[in-house]
């Protein structure tokens, strides 16, 4: 925080017994989402995710055709009136399958951010909160699981086992909690010895109270901005396991697993438009929950409370 | 300020003699580890507070006075406990509470409370003014129907000179004496039998000071309370205190009624501290400067015997070996110096 500004602020005029004029009153929420909004490209990433994340949840009603219906005529036919963005080498209608696909790849990048995410406040707080040996436990867990090189455990895991979505979502969290664990141990580290959190100790309320009341609602920015990131980046995980080929198995649809099957030299020179859209698509949306992120970095930064 | 404040000073708390102690420290001390490495392996101790007696009496505001970094403020808050004490006894209301666990202070919360230093940092920025007054009321099961316990948040906000239609308000929306009311009525709210003030106007512009210093006063009257009030500025507690106690690195050096402090300073610590403070009045007799050379030893490393032989200016052999004890000098005037001996 800004100690000269505070100071300022100290020496604002002095009051008239308490009754002085007061700011606008204004709720956190509202400066929260004002700020947000005057973020031109976090708003524009927000509206692109918008449109993504209705039309994969739309797409029975968005698609013209059956995404696993093979039609032999019409294998790698190009971008037509038929089909929009093309078909692919077993001649299924790409645009129908991007659409289908959205909702998978959106669906495993949320699931696992919002495991790990869950796991990683519960045990951040825990570390950060209570200290002592129960803090150097947990991060030496932490610092175990991040030596993994992470792609080839998950590979591990995923070959033994078969690649459900499930599968694929437990295994994101359980390998991607640290970040955000060590996030939160050090926001409860600052947080906890600020005169707040000891006046909530003075007025006797109980330990549960003061993490989840007290700290976690403060600390919580870094954690949504983490959060959001952390989705784009499973998506982007869940794609590159399909292309290697051990991602959700087909027939379902994901956009990595389209790359995947257009990963030939002859669709390279023949059909561009097979790997060009579910390419773009994956790019486009974690470029947008990047943008979302950084915007809501910025919206969430505490100093922007004390105006 | 000192013309802000002088309204204060003509009012004296009744004490009568021989009156029981609210809160006692005995022999307190509070060590921090000082841990370095890898391993953080314990290498020494910060002595905040080492070894100090403070009896604090009922219905008496008891002023602790220090240069920063001297543990005023970690005794208070190890006297709350919110810190683990290392050593030595805390009585509160007959009871010892110096080694109770986190659950059996339950009670205690209600009867003590704190008021901080940084109105910025002592409310929790994503709270509103009446979820902040409300929490401890719930917490304790008290005023359990919902339009009681609006009604005396609103008495508290309306005590300490809040507008009590801000229960929705953010603390970012209210200025720093505000926020400090927001504070006070926080204290308050619980019905305390005591208050420990940690410095609570430092960090307030002058001239709100005064109208802060004059609010607890007012409190003090109305609800009985007993004030531990910590200050690093001896013309605050002038006016604030019936007794004063001199704290210098983690020891007291002397304690007196406030009269008897002010007019007849004993310890030479205390004496350059009085020497320090601006006259109040210009034909009031001049003081004469002593100014003390040095800097605050570290308390992580204290030096020997008696901890201000460093600064000393009657600096004798003996101080530099043996911790001088607190000894009654005069009636009621405490001292640990080995001039007096």
């Amino acid at each position: 925080m800004n100690t000269n500004e505070m100071k300022q602020k100290a020496k604002s005029p002095p009051p008239a017994s308490g009754a002085e004029t007061l700011s606008e009153h204004e709720s956190m929420f509202r400066i929260i989402t004002k700020k947000f909004f005057q973020n031109k490209l976090a708003v524009l990433g927000l509206i692109i995710l918008l449109v993504i994340i209705s039309s994969a949840v739309l797409a029975p009603w968005l698609a013209t055709h059956d995404p696993n219906a093979q039609s032999l005529t019409d294998r790698l036919a190009p971008p037509s009136a038929d089909n929009w963005l093309g078909a692919d080498h077993l001649g299924r209608d790409i645009y129908s399958r991007i659409l289908y696909a959205g909702q998978m790849s959106l669906w495993v990048g949320f699931a696992a951010m919002l495991s790990a995410t869950t796991i990683g406040v519960v045990i951040g707080s825990i570390a950060g909160f209570f200290g002592g040996w129960v803090d150097a436990v947990l991060m030496r867990i932490v610092d175990i699981i991040i030596s993994f090189p992470s792609i080839f455990l998950l590979i591990t895991i995923i070959s033994v086992f078969r690649p459900a979505p499930s599968m694929l979502i437990v295994v994101f969290g359980l390998l991607s909690w640290t970040t955000t664990a060590r996030l939160v141990r050090s926001e409860f580290l600052s947080f906890k010895e600020r005169e707040f959190v000891l006046a909530a100790r003075t007025l006797g309320l109980p330990t549960r109270r003061i993490i989840f009341g007290h700290i976690l609602p403060n600390a919580i920015g870094p954690v949504i901005v983490a959060a959001t990131l952390a989705i784009g980046m499973f998506i982007i995980a869940e794609s590159t396991l399909s292309f290697l080929g051990l991602g959700i198995s087909p027939p379902t649809a994901t956009w990595g697993n389209m790359l995947s099957d257009s990963q030939d030299l002859t669709i390279f020179l023949t059909a561009w438009y097979y790997p060009f859209f579910p390419g773009l698509m994956i790019f486009i949306t974690v470029l947008s929950f990047n943008f979302v992120g950084d915007g809501l970095r910025d919206a969430l930064d505490p100093r922007v409370m004390e105006k | 300020m000192v013309n802000n404040i002088e309204v204060l000073e003509n009012e004296q708390h009744e004490i009568v003699p021989g009156q029981e102690n609210i809160l006692e420290m005995q022999e307190l001390k509070k060590h921090f580890p000082v841990k370095t490495g890898v391993l953080q392996r314990t290498t020494g101790h910060v002595k905040a507070v080492d070894g100090i007696d403070i009896a604090v009496k009922k219905g008496e505001s008891f002023g602790l006075v220090g240069e920063s970094g001297c543990g005023k403020s970690t005794a208070g808050r190890t006297a709350m406990r919110l810190y683990e004490p290392t050593e030595g006894q805390i009585t509160f209301d007959g009871e010892d509470i110096s080694r109770k666990k986190e659950k059996d202070l339950f009670n205690l919360r209600r009867e003590m409370q704190m008021i901080f230093q940084d109105p910025f940092s002592s409310l929790n920025p994503r709270k509103t003014v009446g979820s902040m007054l409300a929490e401890p009321l719930k917490v304790h099961g008290l005023y359990k129907n919902q339009n009681e316990r609006k009604e005396k948040i609103q008495e508290v906000m309306g005590r300490v000179g809040l507008n009590p239609s801000f229960t929705n308000r953010y603390p970012h929306e209210f200025s720093g004496g505000q926020r400090q009311r927001i504070g006070i009525a926080r204290a308050l709210v619980l019905e305390p039998k005591m208050i420990i003030a940690d410095e609570p106007v430092s960090a307030l512009d002058v001239s709100i000071q005064s109208q802060v210093l004059n609010l607890l006063d007012d409190l003090q009257d109305e609800f009985n309370l007993t004030y531990l009030f910590i200050a690093h500025d001896l013309s605050v507690v002038k006016h604030f205190s019936d007794r004063i106690g001199v704290m210098y690195l983690g020891h007291m050096a002397e304690i007196a009624d406030k009269t008897d402090l002010y007019d007849d300073p004993l310890h030479p610590y205390t004496q350059a501290l009085l020497s320090a403070v601006p006259r109040s009045h210009p034909r009031e007799r001049t003081r004469e400067r002593i100014t003390l050379t040095g800097e605050l030893p570290s308390p992580a490393n204290p030096p020997s015997g008696c901890v201000f032989h460093t600064r000393c200016p009657h600096v004798m052999d003996v101080c530099k070996e043996i911790v001088p004890q607190m000894r009654e000098v005069k009636p009621n005037q405490y001292v640990a110096c080995h001039l007096y001996e």
